[in-house]
């Protein structure tokens, strides 16, 4: 399907470009501090440190293109190199991953069931006070950035009261299993960094999903849909809103990037040891492949997201088939 | 054979602007009536008054640090003071227009490229059409924070990098409806007989295409305005971006750094963040209300009864 | 004579906009027997298309019927309630609306569509649901294979066949189109049309036809309605409107189309344009375009007026106060 072969096509230029900004931001950074940069690096292997100073430019015999394409071949089969601490970058990334993912996971689905389906309702039931105050309160909500909101709800529930633990993944000491109280342990810690993504992304999803309920219930297939005598409730789903979550679903891919990167933030500021803590430290470190394999790794969830939603959209929606 | 009616409908989009100095006057006046633009108006008015005449509100300066430190929001400092003895109030006040002047700038430049790339794409068509698109949709996918922060580790310090960083992750956010807008207004008749006039594709896009689209341009630009104030701020918040200009995010930072929450002295690090976030509501006010002029059907709607009577 | 089918009678429809309401349809009433054909012709925004969704019960939440009655069959549709409305709709009355690509769920093959409608009226076997299904694609001469087919597969000439094959699903007695044809080329236009008027004498319904088309729809209606600026202007059966239009809007537009046939002849359009809805007018609408028009025209606004078998809306036939 040509959809597909173009959505395919899509996929591998952005990673292209992703692995292309990789190697040229460090070489942007002037000469003399990527000298001090690499002498902070606690490195044992020469070879790691002869890599580092191809990507930055420094002590270059080689010229730009070869390295570039060694860079991108290496890159490409999994090398993505050693960190400062010289552990390999790959084995950080994914002994962190399952306490992102669990965390962005869960609230990305989350925020989008539940931002849909109140938009839907609430483009279906207009008129009213509810009506004129929410979706400009739920727009501000979103636009808020999510800094903000976790530390209103740090402040609120981690210090000022203390519903909440104020920071990491689990209770220091504790021995991860998946007992009751673990399991509960680790909600509990995840619950305001969870809170604050799900406030910034849901609001998005009600407002963006109740204007296109809106402009679909407009449509004529929807009044025939009441003509010919269907519920109400069948019209509102199968007929509005099976056509107005289409172009909400392409946004849902592009926003996983706003997510993964609010995730850095309330990582950081919940102490919480993710991937999102863990670019952070990195880029405090000056931790050059670690920043780049977590760039990558980001760019990467992303692009397989959109594809996925892609496939989606080409299963919901048949006039995407022939295109 | 058909009856005329008096007036015709345009093609599909946002309907085509009066031009002229009227199309300003009756923007603004449709502005004006609506509850939320207003709100959101008065909002950025206020900014900008602090912006331009901090020293008529703040009675401190900002970096005279003589106050005792750590203290809690007084009579005398309204906002209590840093780790350093300095007042937070003051620092607020004057890091209203670094901050404003950068929002502004980032966001012109932005919308300048979207614009540029959006219409050329639409008015060029064919293989430069594909080009930029990918271009456009390529920018659109990197994810913004982690792009935002890699570019910022590794250039050098100032104002200038950030401005360059911000205006790379923001640009292609309006880029893909500039385009469509583009797309829908490209066989228009006028646009039909520039080109039979011979005008150069430049000369169409500026001074034909371009000024029917001022209320899309108006509501990108506040869109990017809402971006650049959220991730600036984030960006100075992680420690990236800061340098001598005071700005809300520095003040975050610094806060942060300090444990300010923890410490009692919360309103070091809250006072900058609501700050941050009253400026971006402001845009984002003006913003929404340019989406229900644009689609009148998205205004909130008044529900009557519906009170029927059957008559004989 | 027996209960007319469709009984319209003072219908008055508002659109709420932020002033206040608009009155888009003023004191429409009309009757139609079982298995007649009215055309409703008049220019764009004079309220056809209002009127005919006013009748249908399926105005959009910015409209609302602000009085009158349209009664079906003897019973007031007019503030039944969704549950017995919806019992109604598409067994007893259908709907054809203007643009099939629009008009049809993009998301769903056309055998969905038609699955849809009588599943909400209680028929559940896959049998007989394909069956009927079969039944009315063949009666507008639609492969059965396009049941599987999504409506942008079909061109628009299918599409809107398919459309009308829909609204014949339960053969009801009322069949309420607008604008159908407008959308189509003037031969599918024709063929469409021929083949509707076909399937009227066979199968017996009425149909109320909105459009802006008057050739088009006269070659095959019984009686035509002329509306202007929201009000009844004229009713008549076909021919007599056609040979001695009653009211000057009317003879207007007769004026104002050439015939293929007959001789040549200057074109004389109607002067002026519709009044503005939003604004309070004295006396008769069509004053200001009229070419009869008297002095009493400005200021008394005409009642529908019966003269033989023609109702026309003009004060040239209103016989009471000569006296000015």
């Amino acid at each position: 399907m040509r959809y597909l072969t173009r959505r395919g096509g899509m996929f591998l230029v952005t990673l292209w470009a992703a692995l292309t900004v990789n190697f040229i931001i460090p070489r942007l950074m002037p000469g003399n501090e990527a000298q001090s940069v690499l002498a902070t690096f606690r490195n044992i292997n020469p070879a790691a440190v002869k890599a580092l100073e191809i990507q930055f430019g420094v002590n270059v015999h080689h010229s730009l293109i070869p390295s570039y394409f060694s860079y991108l071949g290496h890159t490409l089969t999994g090398h993505l190199g050693v960190d400062a601490q010289n552990v390999p970058v790959a084995s950080e990334i994914f002994s962190k991953l399952p306490w992102t993912l669990g965390l962005v996971g869960v609230t990305t689905v989350l925020a989008f069931i539940v931002g849909t389906l109140a938009g839907i309702f609430s483009a279906w039931r207009r008129g009213g006070r509810l009506d004129a105050i929410l979706p400009p309160t739920l727009f501000i909500v979103s636009t808020l950035p999510v800094f903000f909101v976790g530390l209103l709800l740090i402040y609120a529930f981690a210090i000022k009261t203390h519903v909440f633990p104020l920071s990491g993944n689990y209770t220091i000491g504790a021995t991860p299993s998946f007992s009751l109280s673990f399991v509960g342990d680790v909600l509990d810690h995840a619950f305001l960094p969870g809170l604050s993504l799900l406030i910034v992304t849901a609001g998005l999803w009600v407002y963006s999903m109740r204007n296109n309920m809106i402009t679909t219930i407009a449509d004529d297939h929807v009044k025939m849909g009441r003509a010919k005598g269907l519920s109400g409730l069948r019209v509102m789903f199968d007929y509005a809103a099976r056509n107005a979550i289409l172009p909400n679903l392409t946004g849902f891919a592009m926003q996983l990037g706003y997510v993964l990167g609010g995730s850095i933030v309330i990582e950081y500021l919940f102490s919480y040891p993710g991937l999102g803590y863990l670019f952070y430290t990195a880029t405090t470190d000056h931790d050059l492949p670690l920043m780049q394999g977590l760039f990558l790794f980001y760019t990467l969830a992303v692009l397989i997201c959109v594809l996925l939603v892609d496939l989606l959209t080409a299963v919901l929606d048949p006039r995407t088939r022939e295109a | 054979m058909a009856i005329q009616s008096a007036t015709t409908a345009p093609a599909t989009g946002m309907p085509p602007e009066p031009t002229g100095g009227s199309r300003f006057r009756g923007m603004l006046r449709t502005l004006l009536g609506n509850r939320k633009a207003a709100a959101g108006i008065v909002i950025l008015l206020i900014v900008a008054f602090v912006a331009i005449f901090p020293g008529l509100i703040a009675h401190d300066s900002p970096s005279e640090s003589s106050y005792l430190p750590n203290l809690t929001p007084s009579g005398s400092h309204l906002l209590g003071t840093t780790n350093l003895g300095q007042d937070v109030f003051a620092q607020l006040i004057y890091g209203t227009r670094p901050t404003l002047v950068l929002t502004l700038v980032v966001s012109v430049i932005a919308t300048f490229i979207s614009t540029v790339v959006g219409i050329t794409a639409a008015y060029l068509g064919g293989i430069a059409d594909r080009v930029l698109t990918v271009i456009t949709d390529v920018f659109l996918v990197l994810p913004v924070l982690p792009l935002l922060i890699l570019m910022a580790s590794f250039l050098a310090p100032g104002t200038t990098s950030l401005i360059l960083v911000l205006t790379v992750t923001s640009w292609a956010f309006q880029a893909r409806q500039l385009r469509s807008q583009g797309l829908s207004i490209r066989n228009r008749d006028f646009l039909v007989s520039a080109r039979v006039r011979g005008e150069s594709a430049v000369y169409i896009i500026f001074r034909e295409i371009v000024p029917t689209m001022t209320s899309l341009l108006a509501a990108s630009f506040l869109g990017l305005a809402v971006f650049v104030v959220g991730f600036a701020a984030s960006l100075q918040f992680l420690g990236l971006g800061n340098s001598g200009q005071e700005m809300w995010g520095t003040i975050l930072y610094n806060a942060q750094q300090s444990a300010a929450l923890e410490s009692g002295n919360a309103w070091w690090e809250l006072a900058p963040g609501l700050a941050v976030a009253f400026l971006g509501t402001g845009f984002a006010l003006v913003n929404f209300a340019f989406d229900e002029i644009g689609n009148p059907a998205l205004k909130p709607m008044k529900r009557r009864k519906r009170r029927v009577r059957a008559s004989a | 004579m027996s209960e007319p089918l469709l009984d319209v009678s003072g219908l008055c429809i508002d659109y709420l906009v932020d002033r206040g309401a608009v009155r888009a349809v003023d004191n429409v009433s009309f009757s139609l027997d079982r298995g007649e054909f009215l055309g409703v012709v008049g220019e764009s925004g004079c309220g056809k298309s209002t009127m005919l969704f006013g009748v249908a019960q399926l105005l959009p939440d910015s409209a609302e019927i602000a009085g009158g009655s349209v009664k079906f069959n003897g019973q007031e549709l007019v503030g039944l309630d969704e549950h017995a409305l919806r019992a109604l709709r598409w067994r007893d009355f259908a709907v054809v609306m203007q643009s099939a690509m629009n008009a049809l769920n993009p998301v769903k093959t056309i055998g969905a569509q038609f699955r849809d409608a009588m599943h909400a009226h209680g028929q559940r076997s896959a049998d007989a649901i394909r069956q009927r299904s079969v039944e009315v694609l063949g009666l507008v001469g639609i492969d059965a294979a396009h049941l599987r087919s999504y409506p942008h597969q079909l061109s628009g000439g299918m599409r809107q066949r398919a459309m009308i094959a829909m609204a014949l699903l339960f053969n009801p007695s009322l069949i309420l189109m607008d604008e159908p044809t407008s959308a189509l080329d003037v031969v599918a236009q024709r063929s469409l049309m021929t083949r509707m008027k076909e399937l009227q004498q066979e199968l017996g319904f009425a149909v109320v036809f909105v459009t802006h088309d008057m050739s088009a729809v006269s070659r095959f209606s019984d009686r035509m309605l002329v509306m202007y600026a929201g009000q009844v202007a004229e009713v008549a059966p076909t021919r007599t409107l056609f040979t001695e239009p009653k009211h000057p809007y009317s003879g207007g537009l007769m004026e104002a189309f050439p015939s293929v046939r007959g001789p040549r002849k200057a074109l004389v359009g109607i002067p002026g344009s519709p009044p503005n809805l939003a604004e309070p007018m004295s006396g008769c609408r069509f004053s200001p375009r009229c070419p009869d028009v008297m002095d009493r025209c400005l200021v008394k606004a005409p009642e529908l007026i019966q003269i033989g078998d023609v109702l026309a809306r003009c004060l040239k036939y209103d016989q009471t106060d000569e006296t000015d």
